[in-house]
């Protein structure tokens, strides 16, 4: 039931950004969802894409340092209190979210976030066992 | 005022006759108790016996800072544990540093030595010294604490650090001499001034600085700035600590070296060829006088020339000037002797993979920073940003327990670090001096 996502070291230098999404661009890899977490030195771009191993190989080719990680993809109901519900059953079932972001489309009326956890298979328990949708990676990628 | 005057103004040829003496007895006593001078002399086919000139000492091989590190820790130790009342160690890495040992008597050549240092840089017994130096496994801060005593003068063991309280000190115990290194000196005068405190209105009069290399630019900053007179000590623990070699405060040009205790070579790094006095080269030591670890033709790897010119100050002592430069790679930062390999074993401790790596140097203000720049490879990378930070902080952590340094670390992309012809440019020194 996970995703894989790729993550990109990147310095705090101007272009870098811009070389990523170029090498993807040019490899005709898709990007359908990415943060960027950074410090004053560097970041940390993540990405959800339609073609992991691809994205993976081209940026390795042109020197990136390039980590793959599971996360989760859940819906979250688009109405107020949508994300609260979601976040209170893993509160209450002690699982630490590391960080998360939104993905760019919709399913039916729902919005997409992404999860990032110390131990996904016990979260995905979690939010199965409370009634959580949880979108696997091939569906997600292709959406 | 000269502290010896006997020796330290002795007409060369007496000295010499002294130096040939002693000299023999240190190889009799290498060559009896330390295994690797007994093992070095018959791969070179001679024993001490040979030796009957000054000029022979040149048949004997050199000892180099791997040689004693291959004889870690006691292993260069002439005297039995008995002997020993004082060990000291310059900074290594995971559990090898170069440790030094000295007898009783050892201290108290060393104390003299130091005496005759401080005196010749001007301090007399009724002096107040603050000895801004380190104490602890670093010579710097208990040699000059002996000779002060040694002196008669009187000794604030301040060491290191806590620069604001040492301001303090300076304004309410009225020291007259400091001494520390260089680039600490005009860190205390910084701090000073940012505390309304007017260096130049202390009584301060002379400052005894080492521990690392400096210009005659940063002198005249010094001398400006803290209002004293600024001389240059010269030493390293292996051969015995601090007081191997003192500027007078007189001619301030070039370091008297106590030759009757060391006897200084030039040579050519790379051939291993003496060279005459005045020509640039390595500087190379064998101790005459030491007990519990003496040094044979030991490469300092500090590069300087030597001078016989007599001296205003009366000392007939040949002057090496101040250190240009080193012919390994070895940095000294904040007057931490630092070797890009110790980086290198860190990094090594903290991720089990080779590691690509680059140090930076430069002087912020008056002080010497160091950065440490590490390329993230796929081994080091972690989608989370908070280990990524922790990975600095450790390795940061890890350089300030083993070297004794502090050091900011920075993660770059791979390929970021300069190569040339393929290999990586370990080092940038922006410090001009």
């Amino acid at each position: 039931m996970h995703a894989e996502q790729i993550s990109v070291f990147l310095e705090n230098k101007a272009g870098r950004l811009c070389e990523v999404t170029g090498t993807l661009a040019a490899a005709g890899v898709n990007i359908r969802a990415l943060s960027l977490a950074d410090t004053s030195d560097f970041g940390v771009l993540r990405l959800i894409v339609n073609d992991t191993a691809k994205a993976k190989q081209v940026l390795k080719d042109r020197g990136f340092t390039v980590g793959k990680t599971s996360v989760v993809a859940v819906e979250v109901p688009d109405r107020p209190g949508g994300l609260h519900e979601i976040l209170e059953v893993l509160q209450k079932a002690g699982t630490n979210v590391e960080y998360m972001y939104a993905f760019v489309q919709q399913t039916g009326s729902n919005a997409v976030m992404i999860f990032r956890f110390d131990n996904p298979d016990e979260a995905v328990k979690v939010l199965e066992r409370n009634g959580m949708r949880i979108i696997d990676g091939q569906r997600l990628y292709g959406m | 005022m000269i502290h010896d005057i006997e020796y330290e103004t002795m007409p060369r040829e007496a000295l010499e006759a002294i130096q040939l003496r002693r000299l023999k007895a240190t190889l009799e006593r290498a060559y009896a108790n330390v295994p690797f001078y007994r093992q070095k002399f018959a791969a070179a086919g001679i024993k001490p016996g040979d030796i009957r000139c000054l000029e022979d000492l040149q048949r004997i091989p050199f000892t180099t800072k791997q040689d004693l590190r291959d004889n870690y820790p006691y292993g260069m130790f002439a005297v039995p544990m008995d002997n020993v009342v004082r060990i000291h160690a310059s900074s290594g890495t995971t559990g090898q540093p170069t440790v030094v040992g000295y007898t009783a008597r050892d201290v108290n050549t060393w104390a003299e030595l130091m005496a005759r240092s401080l005196s010749a840089g001007g301090a007399t017994r009724g002096d107040i010294i603050h000895n801004a130096y380190g104490y602890g496994l670093f010579t710097g801060g208990l040699g000059v604490h002996y000779g002060a005593e040694k002196l008669g003068a009187s000794v604030i063991p301040v060491s290191g650090g806590n620069t604001k309280r040492q301001i303090i000190i300076m304004r309410d115990f009225g020291p007259t001499i400091l001494t520390a290194t260089p680039s600490y000196a005009l860190h205390l005068g910084e701090v000073a001034e940012e505390m309304g405190v007017s260096f130049r209105d202390l009584k301060f009069k002379f400052g005894i600085f080492g521990a690392e290399p400096w210009s005659e630019r940063m002198r005249t900053q010094i001398e400006s700035q803290l209002g004293l007179v600024a001389v240059d000590i010269y030493g390293l623990s292996e051969v015995i600590g601090p007081g191997v070699a003192i500027e007078c405060y007189q001619a301030k040009k070039g370091l008297h070296i106590f030759e009757d205790h060391f006897i200084p070579e030039i040579i050519d790094p790379q051939s291993g060829q003496v060279l005459p006095y005045g020509t640039t080269g390595e500087l190379v030591f064998t101790s005459i006088t030491k007990e519990a670890f003496p040094v044979i033709r030991y490469r300092t790897r500090d590069i300087t020339a030597l001078n016989a010119e007599p001296c205003v100050c009366g000392r007939t002592m040949v002057r090496m000037q101040k250190v240009s430069g080193r012919t390994d790679d070895m940095l000294i930062i904040r007057g931490v002797n630092v070797f890009p390999s110790q980086i290198e074993s860190v990094l090594m401790e903290v991720h089990e993979v080779e590691p690509h790596y680059q140090l930076v140097v430069e002087r912020e203000g008056n002080l010497d920073k160091l950065t440490v720049r590490v390329e993230v490879s796929e081994a080091l990378f972690s989608d989370e940003v908070k280990s990524l930070q922790n990975l600095e902080r450790r390795i940061a952590h890890n350089i300030k327990d083993y070297l004794g340094v502090s050091a900011e670390v920075k993660l770059v992309e791979p390929k970021s670090i300069a190569r040339s012809e393929g290999k990586a440019v370990r080092v940038i020194d922006k410090r001009h001096m």
